[in-house]
């Protein structure tokens, strides 16, 4: 069983933008400690020396010239957007320079 | 019901349509019909496209009239899991976060089926974003096993099982990344085949897990499963990953002779775990095989153990990338009330996503987050490695592998949701396909004591396609049975 | 004690490709927000990328010109993070193996040169704007932008002053420029540097703690911000200070860095590999076919001029500091002019024109033909250097050659004695003064009379011709 924490629940759960209430936390460092000691599984493997598989098929060099082909017309772009003014995407003012 | 073309399969509706012995109108409304009629028991479909079905049926006829050729899957009536996009209706994965969704092009492999005169009847019920084992992760519905309503279809394309093994319509697409085809094309007792990794494009497939995922056909027999290929693979410009490799016509392979073919048993997959009725099925079948002039020989997958977790390492860190981007910003849904962007995508996602889309996404972001990278996630891009290597070695013993689909049969509704770990270790026999980028392929072979379907999974090397239609063709036609009509289903 | 800066440099440059560097959607990014965008771009469910083979071969060309290493064998990746100029919330870039790693840049410095180590250089896709001027409390997203290939060229922490660090950049742009792969234009945003600072007491091998000093808009606003970066983190740690890692941004009107309470979330990036590409491979054909399309670069010009035009060192590096301006000496000497005077017209009055008129060479009417023509009217004693000062605005706004503009305003040198005989007979009886002075020995006063008679003629005279002619009406009169 892998050791995770009600920290490293929260951490991740920043990365990936969710907002976690306390039950599901706690639900989380269980489930999430079952499952990844059941992946710790792999550390009986010795993987010396062996590559990681970086692509399924031996492919390389998928190339598209440099053409430019037509672009979607503005309401279509916009059309499933929740918050537009017609012209741009609207989120809440971001006050982050970053 | 007006006429029973809605059981006919996909070459005898095209063949009658070419032949002017049934207009493609005439197959749409039966298959409408029969949806209307037995889809508030099987909820297979999500959006049933009555108008723009008619009006694409009308186009074959008119083709015909007009002397053009209507393709070679004139006026046959497909479904499409709700994963694939479509200009038509909404593209949702099933998801509250894509609820309402428009899609403003079509999926390479919608666009290729539609040019092959395919008649389309909807969208069809999956897992949220493909991830699950039984259709229970929909947002929208639960869909039923045609064979017995308390049990689930499989998944994560169950409701495109569903909808052929309830003869809702003559062929479906699904999506495949861990078995979600093959899976519930055995629960289900359909044909259903995953292509090899490159074969079809994932062009306008929303991704769940781009390394593995694979768009493939669930039809009623083999011959069908060679129409959709024939239509569906093939090199597209607009994806990457796709093989620049010549597509044979693949209903050459469908001859029913394997003498002279090795067939490998990988010793892994014939354990304990397997059931008894389960293992006695697959027997039969090899034996169908062996009794066609097949040669059985043992293999060895030596990794096979470790699949489960390789699996679960590699989709959940690769999803949790691709499902950054449902932010509530360009499309789908976004939180109420927001007032800033950290908010904004907080509660968004939050409140958009189920309980299993978010758990990979916390499983995923974990395995690939600082400190954890070279433990799991390269850890298992190594082992996936290893896994290929495995399939390499068999293959020079053996032409094809086979071995069940699933370890039971179709499990109850409810049953396995409360357990994710042992929903997990549902795909065991599928999912090294998928690492392996192999194309598989799941055959009914028969019924249990309890009336539900069994799957005979065939497996064969990259690309070659032809062989696992082959051996799938040769079983098809010296099986020795047929598949009624699920008796839930039936005298509607 | 005595601290020294060290400093590493970043730069984002715009490769400037017709199209986006994973969809067909154009560059152009001054189209009305939102119209140069697709499925793609804007990461709508469903789709791929599919890279373009001209943004990696201008990356290579850029390494190659940077004496990098080429990858034989790369890919892309995923950088992981949210912000609403990422379509996908995810940047497809490079991680462990980039295109190109390990060169460096030459820069002059103090009458020597340094090498500035670049780390590496790799492709990546550009970010959305966004825009807060939208009113109700709203920031609008412009994807018009999102997807322009990006290629990311690091330092090592080579560089030691601000010094250093404005003629790494003026160097590296000029080598860009002289590749064409980008408009480097640091206004519009095509351009960007960052840089990262640290100061340690001198002798000591130790880094100090980094700030990141960004979004400045110029070179000289990059110079200004690490000139006061280095001294702020100096007084810091003098008052017994530690110096905060941070992001900080750069106030041009104030003159300050300051400090962007950057977001608390850490940069974990989970990267990994893009699994939607296959792997890049650059094999020897291929970096060797790039390497023989490299124009000759800044460096190697420079060197040229110095042998080949016999011009001082100054003149070679200011002539080649622009390419344009570079190409444009070379066709004016090629149309005939000498190198000398070629070289001083371009650098100095028509550098001055083109400034005053905030134009670029190529963008006025003057050819380099008829500069060279110009110049030729000089030797010839057809026009004064005085009157082709005159010509050359004209020249540039009109493209009228130079012999049409001397015949259309009658400017041709007077050189005919007895026309100058008058004019100086005039002269001397106009200044009884200074012709007293000169016959009193003052040489000086000559000048002065000289200068009478160019007046006199509106600067037409034949100055050689007027010198000598004055001194022989002076003797004549005596
Ligand atoms: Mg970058
Ligand atoms: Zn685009």
């Amino acid at each position: 069983m892998a050791n995770i924490t009600k920290a490293d629940v929260e951490y991740v759960a920043g990365l990936a933008q969710l907002t976690l209430d306390e039950a599901t936390k706690e639900r989380l460092v269980a489930e999430m400690g079952d499952i990844l000691g059941y992946m710790d599984k792999l550390n009986e493997l010795d993987t010396t020396g062996v590559e990681p598989m970086m692509h399924v098929l031996e492919m390389s060099n998928v190339f598209r010239d440099d053409v430019v082909t037509p672009s979607l017309p503005r309401e279509t772009a916009l059309m499933n957007a929740p918050k537009t003014d017609g012209e741009y995407f609207l989120v809440p003012r971001i006050l982050d320079t970053e | 019901m007006s006429n029973t073309w809605y059981e006919k399969t996909a070459h005898e509706i095209r063949d009658a349509v070419r032949a002017g012995d049934v207009s493609a109108a005439e197959v749409t409304e039966s298959c409408l019909d029969r949806i209307a009629a037995v889809d508030g028991q099987l909820k297979a479909f999500i959006d049933v496209w009555n108008d723009a079905a008619r009006a694409q049926a009308a186009q074959v006829d008119a083709k015909i009239k007009n002397g053009e050729d209507p393709g070679p899957l004139a006026g046959v009536p497909i479904g499409l899991k709700d994963v694939l996009c479509t200009k038509q209706g909404t593209t949702t994965c099933c998801s509250q976060i894509l609820k309402g969704y428009r899609s403003p092009f079509d999926a390479t492999a919608v666009e290729r089926l539609a040019d092959a005169g395919a008649v389309f009847v909807g969208k069809l019920n999956m897992d949220e974003f493909a991830m699950g084992s039984s259709t229970e992760n929909s947002s929208l519905q639960t869909t039923k096993n045609p064979w017995n309503l308390e049990c689930v279809p499989g998944g994560s394309s169950g409701g495109s099982a569903a909808a052929v093994a309830g003869h809702e319509c003559a062929i479906t697409l699904g999506s495949d990344t861990g078995g979600s085809i093959r899976q519930p094309a055995a629960c289900c007792g359909c044909v259903g085949l995953k292509p090899t990794y490159g074969r079809v494009s994932r062009f306008g497939l929303v991704a769940f897990a781009s390394s593995l995922d694979q768009i493939g056909p669930f039809t009623k027999d083999v011959e069908d499963c060679a129409l959709v290929l024939n239509a569906i693979c093939g090199r597209d410009l607009r994806d990457s990953t796709s093989a620049d490799l010549p597509v044979p016509d693949f209903t050459q392979a469908l001859k029913g002779d394997v003498s002279g073919m090795k067939l490998g048993m990988p010793k892994e997959y014939f354990t304990d775990a397997l059931g008894a009725e389960m293992r006695e099925k697959i027997d039969t079948a090899i034996k169908v095989l062996e009794g066609q002039g097949a040669e059985i020989v043992e293999v060895s997958l030596p990794h096979t153990d470790y699949a489960v977790a390789t699996y679960y390492i590699i989709c959940t860190a690769e999803a949790s990338a691709n499902l950054a981007r449902f932010d509530g910003v360009r499309y789908g849904y976004r939180a109420p009330g927001v007032t800033n962007v950290d908010e904004l995508y907080r509660k968004t996602k939050t409140e958009g996503y189920g309980p299993e889309v978010r758990r990979r996404i916390m499983l995923g972001t974990y395995v690939l987050s600082s400190g954890y990278y070279d433990a799991y996630y390269l850890k298992a891009q190594k082992v996936r490695s290893l896994i290929q290597r495995d399939f390499n070695e068999a293959f020079e013993r053996c032409d094809a592998i086979v071995t069940p689909t699933a370890p039971t049969p179709a499990f109850k509704i409810g049953e396995k949701s409360s357990d994710p770990l042992e929903m997990y270790l549902s795909d065991i026999y599928t999912i090294s396909v998928n690492l392996a980028g192999l194309p598989g392929m799941s055959l009914p072979c028969g019924l249990t004591a309890s009336g539900l379907p069994a799957g005979l999974q065939i497996i064969a090397k990259p690309f070659d396609e032809e062989t696992l239609l082959r051996v799938a063709y040769t079983y098809e036609q010296n099986r020795g049975f047929e598949l009624a009509m699920p008796a839930a289903l039936r005298a509607q | 004690m005595k601290y020294e800066a060290v400093i590493g440099m970043e730069v984002h440059v715009e490769l400037n490709t017709l199209s986006k560097v994973f969809c067909g959607c154009s560059t152009n990014f001054h189209a009305p927000a939102n119209t140069n965008v697709c499925p793609v771009c804007l990461g709508m469910p469903g789709v791929l990328p599919v890279i373009s083979k001209r943004a990696v071969e201008l990356s290579v060309a850029v390494g190659l010109a940077l004496h990098c290493t080429i990858s034989r064998w790369s890919k892309m990746d995923r950088k992981n993070y949210f912000y609403p100029d990422l379509a996908k919330n995810y940047q497809i870039s490079q991680y462990d193996l980039p295109l190109c790693a390990n060169g460096y840049l030459e820069i002059p410095i103090d009458g020597t040169t340094k090498r500035i180590g670049v780390t590496r250089a790799h492709l990546e896709e550009d970010t959305a704007r966004n825009t807060h001027t939208i009113g109700g409390g709203d920031s609008g997203v412009d994807f018009n932008r999102c997807g322009v290939p990006l290629l990311e060229i690091v330092t090592e922490p080579d560089i030691r002053s601000a010094d250093e660090a404005y003629a790494y950049l003026t160097n590296l742009k000029q080598i860009l420029q002289y590749l064409d792969v980008s408009d480097c234009n640091m206004e519009e945003g095509s351009l960007r540097a960052e840089a990262n600072i640290s100061i340690r007491p001198v002798g000591t091998e130790a880094f100090g703690t980094k700030t990141e000093v960004k979004n400045v808009a110029s070179f000289s606003g990059i110079y200004k911000a690490i000139e006061f970066e280095i001294a702020r983190q100096q007084q810091v740690l003098e008052e017994g200070g530690t110096i905060t890692q941070e992001t900080r941004g750069w106030d041009a009107d104030r003159g300050i860095t300051f400090s962007q309470r950057a977001k608390e979330s850490a940069h974990d990036y989970r990267y990994f590999p893009e699994p939607d590409l296959v792997p890049l491979v650059v094999d020897e054909a291929w970096e060797q076919q790039i390497r023989e399309s490299l124009p000759e670069l800044p460096q190697a010009r420079r060197e040229r001029f110095i042998t080949a035009y016999q011009l001082s060192e100054f003149d070679a590096g200011v002539l080649t500091a622009d390419k344009a301006m570079a190409d444009f000496f070379e066709a004016t000497v090629d149309a005939g002019a000498a190198a000398k005077p070629a070289a001083n017209w371009v650098m100095g009055d028509l550098q001055k024109l083109l400034t005053e008129r905030r134009v670029e060479i190529g963008d006025c009417a003057l050819r380099a033909e008829d500069l060279a023509s110009m110049i030729g009217l000089i030797e010839d004693g057809t026009i004064s250097g005085k009157i082709a000062k005159d010509l050359l605005p004209e020249m540039l706004d009109t493209g009228k050659a130079p012999k049409l503009l001397v015949e259309e305003k009658g400017l041709v040198q007077i050189s005919d004695s007895s026309e100058l005989e008058a004019v100086a007979r005039e002269i001397i009886e106009a200044n009884p003064g200074p012709t007293a002075d000169f016959r009193a020995g003052k040489e000086k006063a000559l000048g002065f009379l000289v200068g009478q008679m160019m007046k006199a003629t509106k600067g037409k005279a034949n100055p050689k011709l007027a010198n000598e002619i004055i001194r022989s009406e002076l003797a004549k009169t005596e």
